[in-house]
């Protein structure tokens, strides 16, 4: 990536989770099930992450130091199967076979099915306790690689998260990054209907011991930067709280709650299609 | 003679202790976590040794699971230590991301059963076997001696490559073995043979089974005693065997009755016909304080209250 400049990256970027919103959009409307909103939220930073920080090989999944990414809150994984299928982990053609019968490509993501998903998750809140063991193992081997785990908003109202995170604090995993996808929707209501309280998140990360940004996770310069800060070890873990919008990038999607589990019909499908076409 | 040794009795959780800091040494891929339950489930043995392999995880075990779990997708061999009881309340964490992840983490629930005594139902692991049996490609051990539990160890740090639950005694258990026996994984080990009636036992209530069969065969009953240490893999060949070989089969143990080994058991015999199963155990009530023997003979798990139930059985 060194060789492009960061203005290069962004458009790349940009074009390029573009198509894979449609994609995402796709897949699930294909399987008749799946979460919309949440995969759209989510897929700005899961894109950034894979196409410009993490060192791994599609080719051997399983190398010892690559760097981890483990998507916790696995209801959004259309977002890391795209990303994965356009990173050269498996054919894009796999892709539409989303949740059938023996396909790895499983309603959430499941490592026995497919290694790059490290772990299976989707039963939320337990992603970061998991990326926290795998931390500590670089820690205890003395390798550098990074792990990262991206939660949602509603999820960390799970309380293993926070047990998690005050002993992420303890074990000092500067190797360790969790990103809160706050798009502010969850299956019953809004985050601020559901659980209010879950506010000052910043705040509450921050008192676990965690150094915390916050950022508009929708602009790649503010994700990048994020991307790089995390990078800096200092004896802390990471957490990004990325700003996000449900459903983002289609204007009838955007709502919190309305496509948190709704595939689009093919009628809305098609429309969706070509609002994102014209937001070239 | 079988059942009769000088070393002085142990609890399964001091033999695990002591095997997990000798064997720790040996495998620095070992690592072992407690939620501040060390000084109880005797991981604390192994945290003299190893210091800088021991991780102390506080009172969360759910998180103490997880982190058990990312350990082992990395190469470790992680012990994670708690009461069976505060175990088995984390059995989804258990399920996603030990089990289903296929994670090699040794899950350790220690103070088993009403054998625990004085502290009452909410420390005493009642219902643990029977969640660990439904999780597919689990396994699930149960030792009835210090030798037994030091094999078992052994093999979980170096043979073993699928999850684990391995389920130990806080009270002091007589060894059954002898120097020089070897474990094998899957096995029923048979203690004793007999023709009448067999008693299948695990964990604290085996040595009380060898007993109650000393008694019986002083009273002309051939009694033979098998104890199921190796819950999952079963050996449903051994069960079989059993079954087509005598009358009655009576389950001994220190669990409900409900999903532990007499239903394990029951389950095999059911499809291959043979010999009425009883099972015997704690029947579906909750615990309560009382000291270790007296629960015993309530539950009639001490050698006269086993001698009672198979008497009864044989009877019917």
């Amino acid at each position: 990536m060194s060789a492009t400049s960061r203005p290069e990256t962004v458009a790349m970027l940009t074009k390029m989770t573009r198509e894979m919103r449609a994609t995402i959009l796709s897949m699930i409307t294909q399987a008749g099930s799946g979460h919309p909103g949440g995969s759209l939220s989510a897929i700005d930073f899961i894109a950034a992450l894979f196409f410009t920080r993490l060192k791994h090989d599609p080719k051997n999944p399983s190398w010892a130091d690559r760097d981890r990414f483990i998507l916790s809150k696995g209801h959004a994984v259309p977002a890391l199967y795209v990303t994965l299928a356009k990173r050269g982990y498996f054919d894009e053609s796999q892709l539409m076979t989303l949740r059938q019968l023996g396909s790895p490509l499983q309603g959430h993501p499941v490592n026995r099915f497919m290694v790059a998903c490290e772990a299976p998750t989707g039963s939320l809140g337990q992603g970061l306790s998991v990326a926290q063991g795998i931390a500590l193992a670089a820690k205890l081997d003395k390798k550098s690689y990074s792990t990262f785990c991206l939660m949602g908003d509603g999820e960390i109202q799970e309380g293993q998260v926070w047990e998690a995170a005050m002993s992420a604090s303890k074990f000092a995993l500067d190797n360790l990054v969790a990103i809160v996808d706050w798009n502010g929707g969850q299956i019953d209501g809004s985050i601020t209907e559901v659980m209010p309280s879950l506010e000052p998140v910043v705040a509450k990360f921050q008192a676990f011991g965690w150094d915390v940004k916050e950022i508009d996770g929708h602009n790649f310069d503010a994700i990048l930067d994020a991307i790089a800060w995390a990078d800096e070890r200092g004896g802390k873990p990471k957490c990004i709280v990325a700003r996000t919008v449900k459903g983002k990038g289609v204007s009838f999607v955007e709502h919190p709650t309305k496509y948190h589990g709704a595939a689009l019909t093919k009628d809305e499908l098609a429309k969706a299609h070509a609002e994102l076409k014209e937001a070239k | 003679m079988s059942g009769q040794t000088t070393v002085k009795p142990i609890a399964t959780r001091q033999a695990f202790g002591e095997a997990l800091a000798a064997v720790g040494v040996e495998h620095n891929e070992v690592v072992v976590l407690d939620a501040d339950l060390s000084k109880s489930t005797k991981s604390e043995l192994f945290a003299k040794k190893c210091p800088d392999r021991f991780i102390q995880m506080g009172i969360a075990e759910q998180n103490m699971l997880g982190v058990a779990a990312g350990l082992a997708l990395s190469g470790k061999v992680p012990f994670a230590c708690s009461f069976a009881c505060f175990i088995a309340g984390r059995f989804e964490t258990i399920k996603i991301s030990v089990a289903y992840a296929g994670a090699r983490v040794r899950v350790v629930g220690t103070h088993a059963g009403v054998g625990i005594g004085e502290d009452g139902y909410s420390q005493m692991g009642l219902e643990d076997v029977g969640l660990m049996r439904t999780l597919p490609e689990m396994v699930v051990l149960q030792p009835c001696d210090d030798v037994e539990t030091a094999a078992m160890v052994r093999w979980l740090v170096t043979d073993c490559t699928q999850p684990a639950y391995l389920r130990l005694t806080r009270q002091n258990l007589r060894r059954l073995h002898a120097d020089g026996w070897t474990w094998t994984p899957g096995k029923l080990d048979v203690l004793r043979e007999g023709t009448d009636v067999a008693i299948i036992a695990s964990g604290g209530p085996v040595m009380n089974a060898m007993d109650a069969a000393e008694a019986l065969a002083k009273e002309g009953k051939s009694v033979a005693v098998a104890n199921l240490s190796s819950i999952k893999p079963l050996d449903r060949a051994g069960i079989e065997a059993l079954a087509k070989k005598v009358k009655v089969i009576v389950t001994v143990e220190d669990h409900n009755v409900i999903g532990g080994i007499g239903s394990a058991v029951a389950e095999v015999v059911a499809e291959t016909g043979g010999a009425r199963v009883h099972r015997h155990g704690v029947l579906d009530v909750f615990g309560e304080s009382g000291t270790p023997e007296s629960l015993y003979e309530k539950h009639r798990l001490d050698a006269k209250g086993i001698a009672e139930v198979v008497r009864e059985q044989l009877a019917r």
